[in-house]
């Protein structure tokens, strides 16, 4: 009895958590009459791809697709994960690896950089921005990223690079290889999958970020995904095919992407803060 | 390490470690230096840019690009805040949002994380996948898609209310016909539909969290508990959650962080910063600066507020995340 309250319950929340999800992809999957029709159904009883053909080949502005878009927030999500993944790599090294003085500030600083409104920052960033004559361009996002998913991947990767032995690199120097390629040949590797883990999280910071994307990019080929979605979802009859069908295309990765590292987010921010 | 290379015993050998450990006083901060210079450009100067800007008159791009001159206001920009009864309105919101979310968010990932750890193993590992999935999804989308499920007219709950006996759904609600109802127009029912997405979204973590926890203490003591007689409540608060309090700490700080600069989930539900009426700090200073007329220097000025709020709350959150560790 108490065993069937207890699924009853887990059942329920499934539902409520998954259900948005599901609702998503279905209705993506819908034609319009089923859509717009005045009983909605639970499952798609005729489902097409129609909504995505018309997303994928279709103009949303004159001359520039989906497609276009999707390929902005890649390139900008791409660079940001490059360029935080080498800084955060040095940084997780030098903590890990080195006691030196400025150690626990500079841990401290981490974490207090964390915890900075990023939202508050929109307006000075906007004067860097106007300043170094990056308005308007991709690479104002890819600088905006890189700063607010640095101090998480340094804070995650510390943790991966202090479990490589160190008496692996230490037999290498005795060998006779230099710190570099020490480096290059024994750390790298064996943090390599620690650093997939920390690149998937700076990704998705970049590819789900809107309200800089909205501030810093007005050419409307310059949009990224998130920004040319509020576009295409402001309109007065909302095409809630396409606008689902743009919506799972975006999400997809995200989630992939998500479930392939929750479990080290958890650490990261809870019981990563714990350890020393 | 020493032993290692007095075993090997050659000059070279012996020399390599030593010349390192003298190289070892800079190389941890030439590994840190590009990191230390992103950190104090991209966001510690901007923190210190905002503080500036809101002590001047911007308002124009023109300024922004240093083609004009910054006329200096002083606490002008402040004072214009503080005595508008609107910012007492905007405040109040945020306030309030901030906590009831920050409770319900709590409450049901503690509840969740509790049931994922009662549950046999494959409902647990199916109902925790489906949890994934809320947390996975992006704020934007995850916020398009509760939209359109409170579409005006092919919207699920607006089809659910038009389910309802019409006698019960007059005497409740004073209407039967819901097709065309305006779900977002209320102020009241606005934050409460922004509440079920935000909750929706962070009630994961918290679940997955207190989860962890749980795992991470040993089972016996709760079991004892029941043994002698304890209901599920007195378990709770007598035995669990002592345990568990430096991590119910940090979740709750931290989820009062983040309701308190939400921006996306209310950006999309108020489709853009037209909405006043439901404005919250974080929206209300980025719609000062940025709709027209710009006015960037009140806007940084709103920015400064609420970073002020947050920074108390990191404080706190700090001293706990120093308190475990010396614990």
């Amino acid at each position: 009895m108490k065993k069937i309250a207890l699924n009853g319950a887990g059942l329920l929340v499934a539902l409520f958590a998954a259900f948005p999800v599901y609702w998503m992809v279905a209705t993506s999957l819908k034609p319009n009459r089923e859509i717009f029709s005045a009983t909605p159904r639970p499952v798609p009883a005729e489902p097409t791809l129609e909504h995505y053909r018309e997303i994928l080949t279709g103009n949303l502005i004159p001359g520039v697709t989906f497609t276009d878009f999707f390929l902005n927030s890649a390139l900008v999500a791409v660079a940001t994960v490059l360029l935080s993944g080498l800084v955060a790599l040095l940084a997780a090294t030098a903590v890990a690896r080195f006691r030196f003085r400025l150690r626990t500030t500079f841990l401290i600083l981490l974490l207090v950089v964390q915890m900075i409104p990023l939202e508050a920052l929109v307006i000075p960033l906007f004067l860097m921005i106007q300043r170094l004559g990056l308005y308007n361009t991709l690479p104002s996002l890819i600088l905006t990223y890189l700063g607010f998913s640095l101090p998480f991947a340094v804070w995650m990767l510390r943790g991966f690079v202090a479990a490589v032995p160190k008496e692996l690199e230490e037999a290498a120097a005795i060998d006779g290889a230099s710190r570099a390629q020490t480096f290059r040949r024994i750390l790298f590797p064996l943090v390599a999958p620690g650093l997939v883990a920390t690149s998937i999280f700076s990704f998705i910071t970049a590819w789900n970020e809107l309200i800089f994307a909205l501030t810093f990019v007005n050419d409307q080929h310059k949009y990224t995904l998130p920004v040319a979605m509020t576009f295409f979802f402001g309109r007065d009859d909302t095409a809630w095919g396409s606008v689902m069908a743009a919506s799972t295309l975006f999400t997809l990765p995200v989630i992939v992407f998500f479930l392939l590292v929750q479990r080290r987010m958890v650490s990261g921010l809870v019981a990563g803060a714990v350890k020393g | 390490m020493t032993t290692l290379t007095e075993t090997t015993g050659t000059g070279a050998a012996r020399e390599t470690p030593a010349r390192r450990r003298r190289r070892v006083d800079h190389l941890p901060y030439l590994l840190l230096l590009p990191c230390l210079a992103v950190i104090a450009v991209l966001l510690l100067w901007p923190l210190g840019q905002v503080l500036m800007m809101s002590f001047y008159k911007l308002d124009s791009v023109r300024q922004l690009r240093g083609d004009r001159e910054w006329p200096w206001v002083g606490l002008a920009n402040y004072a214009q805040i503080l005595g508008d009864p609107f910012f007492r309105t905007v405040l109040r919101n945020t306030v309030l949002f901030a906590v009831v979310t920050v409770v319900l968010t709590m409450i049901i990932g503690t509840l969740v994380g509790l049931l994922l750890n009662r549950l046999g193993k494959k409902m647990a590992t199916f109902v925790a996948s489906c949890v994934m999935l809320a947390w996975a999804t992006p704020a934007l989308t995850g916020t398009i898609v509760w939209k359109w499920i409170f579409d005006d007219t092919s919207g699920l709950v607006t089809w659910l209310f038009n389910k309802l006996p019409d006698g019960l759904s007059t005497t409740l609600f004073g209407r039967s016909d819901w097709t065309g109802y305006g779900w977002f127009n209320d102020p009241l029912l606005f934050f409460a539909i922004l509440t079920l997405v935000v909750v929706w979204h962070s009630f994961p973590f918290i679940a997955v969290s207190v989860l962890a926890g749980l795992k991470s203490v040993p089972s016996e003591l709760q079991e004892a508990a029941r043994v002698d007689g304890a209901g599920p409540w007195r378990v709770f608060w007598s035995v669990t959650f002592p345990m568990l309090r430096p991590v119910f700490g940090i979740l709750v700080v931290l989820s009062t962080i983040w309701d308190f600069k939400v921006f996306t989930q209310q950006f999309v539900l108020a489709g853009g910063t037209q909405d006043r009426s439901t404005f919250m700090l974080s929206i209300y200073s980025y719609a000062e600066a940025f709709s027209p007329p710009p006015k960037y220097g009140l806007g940084s000025a709103i920015a400064v507020i609420l970073t002020l709020i947050l920074l108390a709350v990191t404080a706190l959150y700090v001293r706990m995340v120093l308190r475990q560790e010396d614990e």
